[in-house]
């Protein structure tokens, strides 16, 4: 037993328990305007983000929780009425059950849920992720020249950010634990430097526009996020006044019945 | 209602003596508010008022919810994305309600190490702790139904997983679990009848609020020096307490509301903090989430269910002699719920006639050491379930065991206890000194 223990507590100290317990993988901290108690969403950085997603991600995945009015909302892209009315009618389609087609889309509807293509719908992606929009943003510059121990014919691609992927025999030590950072994910590489152009010229190499994605993805799965910091800004500023007014209250209650000590 | 003298509510106008003749509910009302509460009562006496407001706020938070949530394996999952998105405040409803039931059990774990500490266990308040521990067993009930309703994969698989539990019951297990169920697996049924236990289980939990209440009203409070309220007249009474209305009302909302701050602040600004992203992850039985973690707040009995393999030596002794009955599965079923249960009866494993830790040396330490077990096991029971953490989440096991079963049993044999006040007057005045009425009566005399 003791010995077990003294093994034990050596394997806590060592990195090896967390490749035990899943792939190590990279992940970067990005800048990102919502961190923070403050941090609030880049309106600009939204709907650039709007952009990749409509022109890169929207092909295999959906966004079916996300109503598309709220894309005019005022913490989110913040987009005029007329737009969100001409980018629901003009990106996607809805079944009309009465008429028995397929009509443009209007503002009241959901982004439509993509289902054919296996990819996970991404509406609540940034939630359900450990690391959340740094884990999107390294996920997508996270495509990396596969490892020299790999087979070619391994399924997939090689990513650096990605956990949950197989990683080939030939890449694992004795023990069973991966040798390189990540694992083989199966979408492909889905965006690349200059792939989306920006009407206002933004940056649009990789890393910005993976960084803007995931923000715009932030803000499908909490799209109240501004208002919900706002709620808890205005709650705590209250609540701590009435702790001032009520600790002065019970220290004057309080007062007569407690005398100075050793007095 | 209290066994303590004191004044009780007199009616005084024709209307108060008409209403109090038939329904002395202002009377009760008076006595309940203005009962004797011992004046050196510490800041470990807040959280039974947060506790209070915990219970009224799920029960408002989650009225309003239910307004909005379906309870279908279909829909469950995305009625609460539109409570998020669609209902006026709906964010903050289920964010408060969330992070709610995790100030709830804040409360209740230090509520009950308080009175573990100061024995508030102990005769002649053992009715109220066993009703607290009741209540405390209905809130782990109502906790994970509640996070069954998101119908998120930890939702899913802690149902499957927390369920199989009574699949280990030996012979009837089977049986018990597809009827708990509603069915072979987790699934409609099953969402079904937890949202609708899940409604009911705070109506329960009130009702034995109430009874914890008239408990500890017929008795009396606790208090940190353990030493009883002097009863013989309703002066001697006065020397020691003082009305619960207005000196411990308002010095419990000051409590209350310095707990708030910390606890508005987490729903405003981190309020995923203490969730798990698989949960945003809609309900799929055909995907098993590669580690499975039940809330925080279980993770201290998670620790010593898995604790028990069967590699453990007393669970194949066990084992043995019971012909396989008991098998590790269910052993460790048992030790999840013993260890409540050994909490549950303290009042009758502790020997010493001393309440108060504090005048107790050596229990002092013992029961450091349970603290840090508990934080310990908590940590342990979120870690997958493997070397080195196993050995360890069994030696925490083994000590909160030993705690109850060994430890509070000898100690009131063995311990020589330190030199306590006489009275709670004696204990107050030592740390605030006499009060400016009796010190201007002296001054007075001199």
């Amino acid at each position: 037993m003791l010995k077990k223990l003294v093994i034990g507590a050596a394997l806590a100290l060592t990195p090896v328990a967390a490749l035990a317990s899943g792939a190590e993988t990279h992940l970067e901290t990005f800048d990102f305007s919502f961190k923070g108690a403050f941090g609030t969403y880049d309106q600009n950085q939204l709907q650039r983000g709007l952009q990749i997603y409509t022109e890169v991600c929207s092909a295999c995945h959906g966004l079916k929780f996300v109503p598309l009015r709220t894309l005019a909302d005022e913490g989110g892209p913040n987009l005029p009425a007329d737009q969100v009315r001409a980018y629901a009618a003009e990106n996607f389609t809805v079944y009309d059950a009465e008429l028995e087609e397929d009509v443009p889309a209007k503002p009241v509807d959901h982004f439509p849920a993509v289902t054919g293509s296996g990819a996970p719908d991404l509406s609540l992606m940034a939630k359900a992720r450990k690391g959340g929009p740094d884990y999107i943003a390294s996920l997508l510059t996270g495509y990396a020249e596969t490892p020299a121990c790999a087979p070619e014919d391994f399924p997939g691609q090689y990513n650096t950010a990605f956990g949950a992927g197989g990683v080939p025999d030939e890449c694992k030590d004795e023990h069973g634990a991966s040798t390189v950072p990540g694992s083989w994910i199966s979408m492909g590489q889905p965006m690349d430097d200059e792939q989306v152009d920006f009407i206002d010229g933004h940056s649009n190499d990789l890393h910005h526009m993976s960084q803007d994605v995931a923000a715009y993805l932030m803000w499908t799965a909490e799209p109240k996020m501004m208002a919900r910091k706002q709620v808890g800004f205005v709650g705590v500023l209250m609540l701590t006044i009435l702790s001032v007014l009520l600790y002065l209250t019970n220290k004057r209650i309080w007062a007569p019945i407690k005398g100075r000590k050793n007095s | 209602m209290s066994g303590i003298p004191h004044d009780h509510y007199e009616p005084k106008t024709g209307g108060e003596k008409w209403l109090h003749s038939r329904l002395p509910i202002v009377g009760l009302l008076y006595d309940t508010i203005m009962i004797p509460t011992p004046k050196n009562l510490n800041w470990w006496w807040i959280w039974g008022i947060v506790l209070a407001f915990c219970l009224v706020l799920q029960i408002v938070t989650g009225i309003i919810l239910a307004m909005h949530y379906t309870p279908h394996v279909d829909l469950a999952f995305a009625s609460v994305e539109h409570i998020m998105r669609d209902v006026n405040g709906g964010y903050m409803l289920r964010y408060l309600h969330a992070n709610g039931a995790s100030l709830f059990f804040v409360a209740v774990y230090i509520h009950i190490f308080r009175g573990l500490f100061y024995g508030s266990y102990k005769a002649p308040r053992e009715i109220t702790w066993i009703v607290g521990m009741l209540i405390f067993l209905m809130m782990m009930g109502a906790g994970f139904m509640g996070y069954v309703l998101p119908w998120g994969q930890m939702s899913f698989w802690g149902a499957t997983v927390i369920t199989g539990l009574f699949g280990a019951i030996p012979f009837i297990g089977e049986a018990l679990q597809t009827w708990l169920l509603g069915g072979p697996a987790v699934g409609n049924a099953t969402l079904n009848r937890f949202f609708s236990l899940h409604y009911l289980l705070p109506f329960i939990i009130a009702a034995l609020v109430i009874v914890h209440i008239w408990a500890f009203h017929t008795t009396g409070n606790n208090n940190p020096t353990g030493v009883d309220v002097r009863k013989g007249s309703k002066e001697e009474v006065k020397k020691d307490t003082l009305p619960f209305w207005p000196y411990f009302v308002i010095k419990d909302f000051l409590g209350l509301a310095m707990v708030l701050v910390i606890f508005w602040a987490i729903v405003g600004f981190l309020p995923n903090m203490l969730g798990e992203p698989d949960n945003y992850i809609e309900a799929n039985p055909l995907v098993t989430p590669a580690h499975i973690v039940p809330e925080w707040y279980f993770l201290p009995f998670y620790a010593i269910l898995r604790a028990f393999t069967a590699e453990v030596w007393v669970v194949q002794f066990t084992s043995f002699i019971t012909g396989g009955i008991i098998d590790a599965k269910f052993f460790g079923v048992m030790a999840m719920f013993g260890a409540i249960a050994v909490m549950a009866l303290a009042p009758w494993l502790d020997t010493s006639r001393v309440r108060s830790g504090v005048y107790r040396p050596m229990f002092k330490w013992w029961f450091a050491l349970l603290i840090i077990d508990f934080f310990a096991l908590t940590w342990l029971g979120g870690k997958p379930a493997e070397e080195p953490y196993a050995s360890f989440a069994l030696i925490g096991s083994a000590y909160w065991f030993g705690y109850f079963l060994v430890i509070l049993p000898l100690l009131g044999v063995i311990e020589k206890p330190t030199a306590m006040p006489d009275t709670i007057e004696d204990d107050f005045n030592a740390h605030y000194g006499k009060s400016d009425e009796d010190s201007t009566d002296a001054k007075a005399a001199e």
